[in-house]
C-alpha cells in the first residue's frame, strides 16, 4: 500500500484480469445493444452468439429510427428541460444559499430548517397535487410542467451553503469595504467563486433529470414535448413491437449524448457525483 | 555492529536524486538527529529504514542482520509519525496494543470472536495487556487508556504514538519530526521527555527534524543532510564549532554565520577585500566564516557601516554591511553595549581561533599560521 | 458632559451600524425570496396537500369528494396488491443494497490497489449511472429475452434445456429486476467508496506496516474498513433510498407483471393515481413510501451518532 511505485505487469496481472472480467460483465448490455442495432431482424431471431453481423444492417436500422420518430425533437426537449431546470435551480439556490451561509437576517434558522426538511422528502411526494394543479391550469404537455416542479432544489441550497460556509468571511467583508453593494456581492464575488460547486451540482442535476421517467410519464402525452426517456418508451411500445434491431438502434441514439459528454469530461463527472453524493 | 547501519543507500525519484550514496551508523543506545532543510531527503531515508519505502541501491542492517529485503512488518523497527498516525477508531489502549497483537497473535486469534475459543489465548491477551499498561504508565497515559484519539490533545496524542512505538522493545526507533505539530512551549518540554524515553528504551534512535535547535539539544550526534547528501556527522559541539563544510556552517546556528569572500595569495596569505588579514591557508579563493558572537567592535579591523539593531533580551544583534563588498554581517553584542547609530563607520575584530576557512568547493581548510591562533586579528 | 460627548460620537456610528444590519437582513430576506416562493409552491404546499389527500376519497374528474378518515389506510391493509408491492419492494431493496455495495466496494478496492487502468475501469463501472435508464432497460429486455436473447442463447449452448423466462416468469422477474438494479448502482457506490478511500491518510497504512501487519487482509481490517465506516454507512442509506424508489425498470419492462410478481411501491402509487385516477388512495401509498424513507434516514442518524464517527 505504501509502496506507490508501479508494480511489475506480471504482479499486477491478477488484479487487471479480475477488473477486466468484471468490466466486460458490466458492459454486456452495451455490447449486445450495439451489436443488435446493426444486425438485420432475421439474424436476431436466430439468436446466434456472434457479435459481428453477417449482414450489416446498421444503416437501415438507424435510418428507420430517424424516419419513424422525431429523434432530434426528443433530444431537443431533453436539452430544454435539463437546461431550464438547471437554470432555475441555480438562480434560486445560489442567492438563498449565500444568504443562509453569510448573512444575518431574521428567520434564517427557520429557513435552513425548511431546507433540511425538504431534503427528507423524495420528489414523488408532491407529485399528485402538482399533477392536479397543472391539469387544472392547463399546463399538462408543456415545458413548464416538466420544469416547474424541479426549479427548487433544496439539495442545491444545502450543497451551496456548505460550500459558501467554507469560503472565508473576509471575502465578503473585503467586498463591502471596497464599496460593493450587498446584491452586487452575490454575482460579483460569490458567483465567480461558486464554479466548482456549480459544476458538480450541474452534473448531478443533468444526470438525474435526463434519465427521469417518473414525472415526464405523468405530465406528458404524445410526442411534441416528450423527453428522450419517454421517446424510447413510446418507440418501444408503438413502433418497434418485437423489432429489437431498431429498438436497440433507438436506445443507442438516446443513450449516446450523455455518455459522450461523460466520456469527454470523465473526471469532472466522477468528482461531481462523488462530491454531491458525499455532501448529501 | 550493534545498532542500525545504513550503507551506501541511494534513491532516485525520476531525475531527482533524493538520496545520494548515504551511509550512517547509529549504535545501540545512541540518539542521532538527522537534520536538514525540507526536501533534503531525510524523511525518505527514514522511510527506507522503516521499510515503507525502498532504496534503489545500498544496504540496511540492524544488529548485523541485513534487513534490506525484509518488509516493514518483519523488521522490528518502531516509528513515530509526524501527525502520529493513530488509528482513530481504536482506544488508546487498543492503539498501543496493535504492534503486540500483530506480532504475538496468529491471524485466527485476532478474529473478533473465534480467537476467544482457542486455548492459550487468554494468557497471551493478559501478557499484552500488561505490556500495554507498562508502556502507558511510562508515558503517563494511565488515565486516558479508554479514550479515542479524537478526544485527546496534540501532546497526549504524541505520547500515545510514543507509547505505541516503545511497547514492543524495538531494535531501532525512528521519529519523523514528532514535535512539529505541537505548540512552541510544549515542544521544548517534550524534547526532554523524548530524550528520557530514549535513555530508558536504549534502542538505536534516528530522529528526523528540520529544527536545528532540536537536533543540537537532543542528540548524541547530529547528521546534517542537504540535497540528498550527508555533509557531516558529529557531536552537536563539533557540528557547531567545527563544521567541515560551509553548508553545515551556514545551516547550523542562528543567526546565520557571517561569511566573507576572501583570497589567499601565492604565499597563502589571506586578504579580505584587498586588505591583508594575517591569516594563512592554501592559495586560491576562500570563504571566511565567523559566528556573530565571535565578532566584536574594535577601534580598527574590518571596516563596516552599522545598519540597525535587534534587541533579543539576553543579547543585542547589530546588523552591518562590509564597507567595500557590502556583504551583510551580524554581530552579537551584550545587551547593554553602546549602540553605534545607523550609517556610522565601525570596525570589527575577531580571534584567529574563531575563524573557519573554506576552499572554493566549500570544504574546510586548515589555517597554516598556528602561532597566530590566539592572536587578535585586527587587520591593519 | 463627557458622556454627552461620547453619546454624540457614538450615536451616528450606532445608527449606521444598525442601518447596515438592517440592510443585511433585508438583503438576506430578499435573496431567499425566490427560493422561498418556489419552495412553498412546488414542495411544501403540494406535500402537505398529499398528506390531506390521503384522508379523502378524491378521484380526478369526480364531482364530489369527502373526508374518509383512515379508510384509505384500512383499505391498504386489505389490498393484496399493495401487500405484494410492499413485500416486493423490501425484497428488491434487500437484494440490491448488499450486493451493489459489496461489488462497488470490491471494484473500488481493486481500482485503488494499483496504478494501471484506473481511469478506464472507473469510467466503465460508472457508465450505467450516466446511461439513459429507459434505453438501457430496453437493452436488458433484449439481453434477457427468453427466445432471442443472448443470455438464454448462451445458456442453451451450455446445455440448459429450458432457460428461464427472466422477465415474464413470476419466479424470476424480481430477481432479474434486482440484477439490473445492482448493475445500475455499482458504479455510483464505487465512486463514493473511491472518494472515501482517497480520504484515508497514507500514513495510517505506513503505521500499520511498521506495527507489523503482514497481509492485505490485516491492513484492511485495521485501517481500511474502520476508516471507511462513515462512507459505508452513507452508501448503505443512499443505496436503500435509491432502490426503494425503483420505478423506471418496472414501468418499462414488466409494469408490475406477471400477475403482480414485480409490483413495487412507486409503481402501485403511479397506477392508482394516474391510471385509475384514485388520487386519495395513491396519496396514502405515497405517505407509506415517505415514512419508509424517513425511517431509513432516522436509522442512519442513529447509527451515525453511535458508531462510526471518530471525531
Amino acid at each position: 500500500m505504501a509502496e506507490r511505485r508501479a508494480k511489475g505487469l506480471l504482479a499486477d496481472a491478477p488484479r487487471l484480469l479480475l477488473l477486466g472480467a468484471f468490466a466486460i460483465l458490466l458492459l454486456m448490455p452495451y455490447i449486445w445493444m450495439i451489436s443488435a442495432s446493426v444486425k438485420p431482424l432475421d439474424e436476431l431471431f436466430r439468436a446466434s452468439l456472434n457479435l459481428w453481423p453477417e449482414r450489416f444492417h446498421g444503416l437501415e436500422n438507424y435510418g428507420k429510427v430517424f424516419s419513424q420518430i422525431p429523434v432530434f425533437g426528443y433530444l431537443w426537449n431533453g436539452i430544454v428541460v435539463c437546461a431550464g431546470i438547471l437554470f432555475f435551480q441555480l438562480l434560486f439556490a445560489v442567492p438563498a444559499a449565500y444568504a443562509l451561509a453569510k448573512l444575518r437576517f431574521p428567520g434564517r434558522d427557520f429557513a435552513f430548517g425548511l431546507v433540511m426538511l425538504g431534503l427528507l422528502v423524495p420528489p414523488h411526494v408532491p407529485a399528485l397535487p402538482l399533477y392536479v394543479a397543472f391539469s387544472k391550469l392547463g399546463l399538462l404537455n408543456t415545458y413548464a410542467a416538466l420544469v416547474l416542479p424541479f426549479t427548487i432544489s433544496v439539495f442545491a441550497i444545502f450543497l451551496f451553503r456548505q460550500f459558501f460556509k467554507a469560503l472565508p468571511d473576509e471575502l465578503v467583508h473585503a467586498a463591502r469595504l471596497d464599496g460593493i453593494g450587498e446584491l452586487e456581492i452575490v454575482w460579483r464575488v460569490i458567483l465567480p467563486n461558486a464554479w466548482p460547486a456549480a459544476t458538480a451540482f450541474a452534473i448531478f442535476s443533468v444526470v438525474a433529470h435526463w434519465n427521469d421517467l417518473f414525472w415526464p410519464l405523468i405530465v406528458i402525452e404524445g410526442q411534441s414535448r416528450a423527453t428522450p426517456a419517454l421517446g424510447v418508451l413510446y418507440f418501444r411500445s408503438d413502433e418497434a413491437g418485437d423489432d429489437f434491431a431498431t429498438l436497440m438502434a433507438a436506445a443507442v441514439i438516446m443513450t449516446l449524448p450523455l455518455v459522450l459528454a461523460f466520456l469527454f469530461a470523465q473526471r469532472r463527472f466522477v468528482e461531481g457525483i462523488a462530491t454531491t453524493g458525499l455532501k448529501g | 555492529m550493534h545498532g542500525l547501519s545504513i550503507q551506501s543507500v541511494s534513491r532516485h525519484f525520476g531525475e531527482v536524486r533524493a538520496l545520494d550514496n548515504v551511509s550512517l551508523d547509529v549504535a545501540a543506545g545512541e540518539f542521532v538527529a538527522l537534520v536538514g532543510p525540507s526536501g533534503c531527503g531525510k524523511s525518505t531515508l527514514m522511510r527506507i529504514v522503516a521499510g515503507i519505502e525502498t532504496a534503489d541501491d545500498g544496504r540496511i542492517s540492524i544488529n548485523s542482520r541485513d534487513i534490506t529485503a525484509l518488509r516493514a512488518a518483519e523488521r522490528n523497527v518502531a516509528m513515530v509519525f509526524q501527525n502520529y498516525a493513530l488509528y482513530p477508531h481504536l482506544t488508546v489502549r487498543e492503539n498501543i496494543a496493535v504492534p503486540l497483537a500483530m506480532r504475538r497473535l496468529s491471524a485466527l486469534e485476532r478474529l473478533p470472536l473465534l480467537g476467544r475459543i482457542k486455548p492459550g489465548f487468554s494468557q497471551k491477551r493478559a501478557a499484552i495487556a500488561e505490556d500495554v499498561g507498562k508502556s502507558a504508565q511510562a508515558l503517563g497515559l494511565g488515565a486516558l487508556l479508554d479514550r479515542k484519539p479524537g478526544q485527546l490533545s496534540g501532546g497526549q496524542r504524541q505520547r500515545v504514538a510514543l507509547a505505541r512505538a516503545i511497547v514492543r522493545h524495538p531494535d531501532a526507533f525512528l521519529m519523523d519530526e514528532p514535535l512539529s505539530n505541537l505548540d512552541a512551549a510544549l515542544r521544548v518540554q517534550t524534547r526532554r521527555e523524548i530524550v528520557d524515553i530514549h535513555r530508558r528504551v536504549g534502542a538505536a534512535t534516528l530522529y528526523v527534524t528540520h529544527d536545528q535547535s532540536e537536533a543540537l539539544t537532543m542528540a548524541d550526534r547530529v547528521a546534517v543532510m542537504q540535497a540528498g547528501q550527508l555533509l557531516q556527522v558529529s557531536s552537536p559541539e563539533a557540528i557547531y564549532h567545527d563544521p567541515q563544510d560551509i553548508r553545515v556552517a551556514t545551516f547550523i546556528g542562528s543567526p546565520r554565520i557571517n561569511v566573507l569572500a576572501a583570497e589567499a595569495d601565492a604565499a597563502g596569505f589571506i586578504h579580505i577585500a584587498g586588505q591583508p588579514s594575517g591569516l594563512q591557508a592554501a592559495p586560491g579563493p576562500v570563504s571566511l566564516a565567523i559566528r556573530p558572537e565571535n565578532l566584536r567592535l574594535a577601534s580598527s579591523g574590518i571596516a563596516c557601516r552599522a545598519d540597525g539593531f535587534e534587541f533579543l533580551g539576553e543579547s543585542l544583534l547589530l546588523h552591518a554591511r562590509h564597507g567595500a563588498t557590502k556583504e551583510a554581517l551580524i554581530i552579537r553584542l551584550a545587551p547593554e553595549a553602546p549602540r553605534p547609530h545607523a550609517g556610522e563607520l565601525i570596525h570589527l575584530s575577531f580571534e584567529a581561533k574563531h575563524v573557519l576557512v573554506f576552499d572554493r568547493h566549500g570544504k574546510r581548510v586548515a589555517l597554516r599560521n598556528h602561532i597566530a591562533q590566539h592572536q587578535e586579528m585586527t587587520l591593519a | 458632559m463627557p458622556e454627552a460627548v461620547a453619546a454624540a460620537i457614538s450615536s451616528p456610528h450606532q445608527a449606521s451600524s444598525r442601518r447596515l444590519l438592517r440592510g443585511e437582513a433585508l438583503v438576506g430576506l430578499l435573496l431567499n425570496l425566490p427560493a422561498g416562493i418556489a419552495y412553498g409552491l412546488m414542495l411544501l404546499l403540494p406535500s402537505l396537500a398529499t398528506i390531506l389527500l390521503a384522508f379523502t376519497d378524491y378521484e380526478l374528474g369526480a364531482m364530489e369528494w369527502g373526508w374518509i378518515g383512515a379508510a384509505n389506510f384500512e383499505e391498504m391493509l386489505e389490498d393484496r396488491g399493495f401487500a405484494i408491492a410492499l413485500r416486493n419492494t423490501i425484497i428488491y431493496v434487500g437484494f440490491v443494497t448488499p450486493i451493489s455495495i459489496l461489488l462497488g466496494l470490491g471494484a473500488a478496492l481493486l481500482i485503488e490497489a494499483g496504478m494501471r487502468g484506473r481511469a478506464l475501469f472507473r469510467a466503465v463501472f460508472f457508465l450505467p449511472v450516466v446511461s439513459l435508464t429507459v434505453a438501457m432497460a430496453a437493452a436488458w429486455q433484449y439481453l434477457l429475452h427468453p427466445t432471442i436473447g443472448p443470455l438464454n442463447a448462451f445458456l442453451r449452448q451450455l446445455g440448459v434445456i429450458s432457460p428461464p423466462y427472466w422477465l415474464s416468469s413470476s419466479d424470476w422477474v424480481l430477481f432479474s429486476l434486482g440484477a439490473i438494479g445492482v448493475w445500475e448502482n455499482i458504479g455510483y457506490n464505487m465512486v463514493l467508496f473511491l472518494a472515501g478511500l482517497s480520504a484515508i491518510p497514507r500514513e495510517l497504512y505506513q503505521a500499520a506496516e511498521v506495527d507489523g501487519t503482514k497481509s492485505w487482509l490485516d491492513r484492511f481490517r485495521l485501517v481500511t474498513w474502520p476508516m471507511l465506516g462513515p462512507t459505508t454507512l452513507f452508501v448503505l442509506t443512499i443505496t436503500m433510498i435509491r432502490s426503494i424508489r425503483v420505478f423506471d425498470t418496472v414501468a418499462v419492462l414488466t409494469q408490475g407483471g406477471p400477475n403482480k410478481a414485480s409490483e413495487v411501491l412507486l409503481h402501485t402509487m403511479y397506477k392508482e393515481g394516474f391510471t385509475f385516477l384514485r388520487l386519495g388512495y395513491s396519496a396514502a401509498i405515497t405517505l407509506v413510501f415517505l415514512l419508509m424513507v424517513l425511517g431509513l434516514v432516522w436509522l442512519q442518524t442513529k447509527a451515525l451518532d453511535k458508531r462510526v464517527h471518530y471525531g
